[in-house]
């Protein structure tokens, strides 16, 4: 598969509506995963509620983030964990690499971790020779398949049990099968091994408490578990946004994100690691390093739209609902974070130069909204990121990744339409010419596919029509219906 | 009671016997409408497509011009132009007489279905359409305004009009504004997934409270040469078959 770019969101997007596998494996993400949602959300009394507290705790830890970093921080080292500070994820990917090159080791073993996928840390070390292996079912076979996620939560969810098949059959050297039972045997065996010699475990946080040091790692298969309690370190990535006040605070989380994220009441593993072994004949690992991350996130925090950007927890919950996700898939975005958050924060973390069509790609519908359960406006950063790309100011991305491109036409449609229809005059006189005008198109009472030199002059028109007629200017607007049926009558002026 | 229309450029220009249906029921369940004929746009195109000082030059013309008439309330057959006018006080946030403005006149603006079920408390109209009839949700009507009971409740209002519910009523139809026309492969695919639940239910018409989304739908459906009709709910509730 060809590495899509946001920059190419349209022509990603256009390939994968002729995908025909992709849209099939999509059609029962909206009604599954929503369904099975909706009936999770049934299980709990006030979620409403739930939502609303999870948005307090994350907004009082983001107007007083250097703080509760410290805290965690300090907890966690007290607990025996070693802190590493990263400004990027160029410096990430590079801590990483000398924390495994100073213990000599060469296997690496990772747990699914959306903050690794961000940096691209498995490129980073395979560059340097490593070949770390990921655990989670669905990152080992788009690792197999040299792909990228292609959701948040449900990374392999475009593919297809055919082609799983198919992939194993080549890479694993299994017989293909349909069988389900089977392929995941298989992976089960291979993974088993890889556990048992890694002597690295790179796994993410899902929250840091700063009350305790604790983090606090939700999955369903079990590697994540193995990944971090049987090599001698584990390596934690972890945005700074992940940290959280109290340890009671992960109660309302722990109820709202399972429920979004898979439907489930809760995650069938829940691993909280508090620093390192207590004592030293104990199982676990003699070392734990949590990298804190930034790479663009205080840069988030700065503006006080843009920061609930910051309150997301991963849950995926956004995409299963979004009509464009639904139809378009993941890849299409172009980057690891796609679908609605995707289309918010990867502008944010690389720069709208290269991502300016992505708040575009959004018909504003508002279901994700309505399903994050952290309560975060996405339409609202949406038509926060439109104006900074219009307007140029994209204050912090611009300056850090170059101006957006122009788009000169566009800004004299809608300046010329602000100045005619702030005049009545010109607004009715307006229509008087397009009615007149439209003649050229309307057949039969609409206006049917325009095709030739009249679809170049107006792209618009000719976008609408080729799949959809567009209804003519009536022959006489309202307000000139009402002019004449009113004429003469006492009406405001 | 004295209601301002405001009538919104779609339907004033592409379709203004909506905007004569809404009179005569708003009439007929007893309000003096009044018509301010120096309204033009609310800027919804402009506001969502990123172009806020443009946006922001028609709010400000807007709040102007409904302050005035002495109405009780501003009334429009459209929920995203009422939403917009709804979001103009994000327009001027840091501008605090402009935005009490806005907030002001905002908390008097109301969608037409809205309007009638939940101030006038009316849910009979006196409206006949013979046949079945679904509705689709338009998105910032139902998520901005929270409009969801009270259009259904009208249409059961209607004599002889059979109520079917769509599985995915709530579901976009792909219009988006400007988005149907910079993604309108991604906007037709969503659109054909309720295209194809209305055909399914085996409908008369399709109503909706938005214009722009009966553009959308009913496009389609016209591109289809289906039977279905795609109506505005002002024409449903001024039916009289």
């Amino acid at each position: 598969m060809h590495q899509q770019t946001s920059e190419t969101f349209d022509r990603n997007a256009r390939e994968a509506l002729a995908d025909v596998q992709l849209r099939g494996a999509l059609r029962n993400l909206a009604t599954t995963f929503g369904g099975r949602r909706k009936e999770a959300i049934a299980t709990v009394e006030d979620w409403e509620g739930l939502r609303e507290r999870a948005r307090a705790a994350k907004d009082e830890t983001l107007a007083h983030l250097d703080r509760y970093l410290e805290q965690f921080a300090g907890n966690a080292e007290r607990a025996g964990a070693r802190i590493h500070w990263a400004r990027d994820g160029a410096e990430a990917c590079r801590i990483v690499l000398d924390l495994i090159r100073a213990r000599g080791a060469s296997k690496v073993v990772k747990s699914k971790s959306m903050a690794t996928e961000e940096i691209h840390l498995n490129h980073a070390l395979e560059a340097e020779g490593l070949a770390p292996v990921e655990t989670d079912l669905g990152e080992w076979i788009i690792q197999l398949a040299h792909e990228t996620p292609s959701h948040i939560v449900v990374p392999a969810i475009h593919k297809s049990k055919r082609q799983i098949a198919e992939l194993f059959a080549e890479k694993v050297g299994i017989e293909p099968t349909d069988d389900v039972a089977v392929l995941t045997g298989a992976a089960r065996r291979i993974l088993r091994r890889n556990f048992a010699e890694a002597e690295v475990g790179i796994s993410g946080v899902n929250f840091g408490v700063a009350e305790t040091g604790t983090i606090l790692i939700l999955e369903n298969e079990g590697n994540a578990r193995l990944t971090t309690s049987l090599p001698r370190t584990h390596i934690a990535v972890m945005g700074i946004e992940k940290v959280i006040p109290r340890f009671t605070d992960l109660d309302v989380f722990l109820k709202l994100l399972p429920r979004s994220g898979t439907g489930q009441r809760l995650t069938a593993y829940q691993s909280l690691i508090t620093g390192t072994k207590r004592r030293p004949e104990d199982e676990g690992p003699e070392e734990l390093h949590i990298v804190l991350m930034d790479n663009g996130r205080s840069r988030m925090l700065a503006h006080p739209v843009t920061r609930q950007s910051l309150a997301c927890i991963r849950c995926g919950a956004c995409l299963n609902a979004c009509p464009v996700y639904q139809q378009v898939g993941g890849h299409a975005y172009g980057s690891v974070y796609p679908g609605p958050i995707g289309a918010v924060i990867t502008p944010q973390l690389s720069g709208l130069r290269q991502s300016a069509q992505l708040p575009y790609a959004s018909s504003l519908c508002g279901a994700c909204r309505e399903v994050c359960p952290v309560k975060i406006d996405i339409p609202e950063l949406l038509l926060h990121l439109r104006a900074e790309v219009t307007e140029g100011t994209a204050a912090g991305t611009a300056a850090q990744h170059g101006p957006v491109k122009r788009r000169p036409l566009e800004r004299l449609a809608f300046g010329l339409y602000a100045r005619a229809w702030s005049s009545p005059a010109l607004y009715l006189l307006g229509a008087r010419v397009a009615r007149v005008l439209q003649r050229v198109v309307v057949r039969r009472g609409r206006i049917g596919k325009v095709g030739g030199l009249l679809a170049k002059l107006a792209p618009p028109l000719a976008a609408w029509t080729e799949w959809r007629d567009a209804p003519p200017l009536a022959p006489r607007t309202f307000r000139e219906q009402w002019r004449e049926e009113n004429k003469g009558q006492n009406h405001p002026r | 009671m004295r209601i301002s229309l405001f009538i919104t450029c779609l339907v004033d220009q592409l379709w203004p016997s909506v905007g004569a249906s809404a009179v005569e029921v708003l009439r007929r369940a007893g309000c003096e409408v009044a018509f301010d004929e120096r309204q033009t746009c609310c800027g919804q195109p402009a506001f969502n497509t990123g172009y806020r000082a443009e946006a922001r030059r028609l709010a400000r013309r807007f709040i102007e011009i409904f302050e005035e008439g002495g109405a009780e309330y501003v009334v429009s057959p459209s929920g995203s132009c009422t939403a917009m006018a709804h979001h103009f006080h994000e327009l001027f946030a840091d501008d605090e007489p402009w935005r009490r403005r806005a907030e002001a006149l905002a908390a008097r603006t109301y969608e037409f279905g809205a309007f009638l079920v939940k101030v006038l408390k009316v849910e009979d109209v006196g409206a006949s359409f013979k046949g079945r009839v679904t509705w689709h949700d338009a998105c910032h009507g139902l998520r901005d305004l929270g409009i969801k009971e009270e259009p259904r409740r009208l249409i059961r209002g209607v004599r002889g009009a059979e109520f079917v519910e769509l599985p995915n009523a709530d579901a976009c139809c792909g219009f988006g504004g400007t988005f149907s026309v910079k993604y309108p492969e991604i906007s037709v695919a969503i659109l054909d997934h309720k295209i194809d639940a209305i055909e399914k239910a085996g409908v008369r018409a399709v109503v909706s409270g938005d214009a722009s989304c009966l553009m959308q739908i009913g496009g389609r459906l016209t591109r289809n040469n289906s039977n279905v009709k795609a109506m505005h709910i002002a024409e449903l509730l001024a039916s009289r078959e």
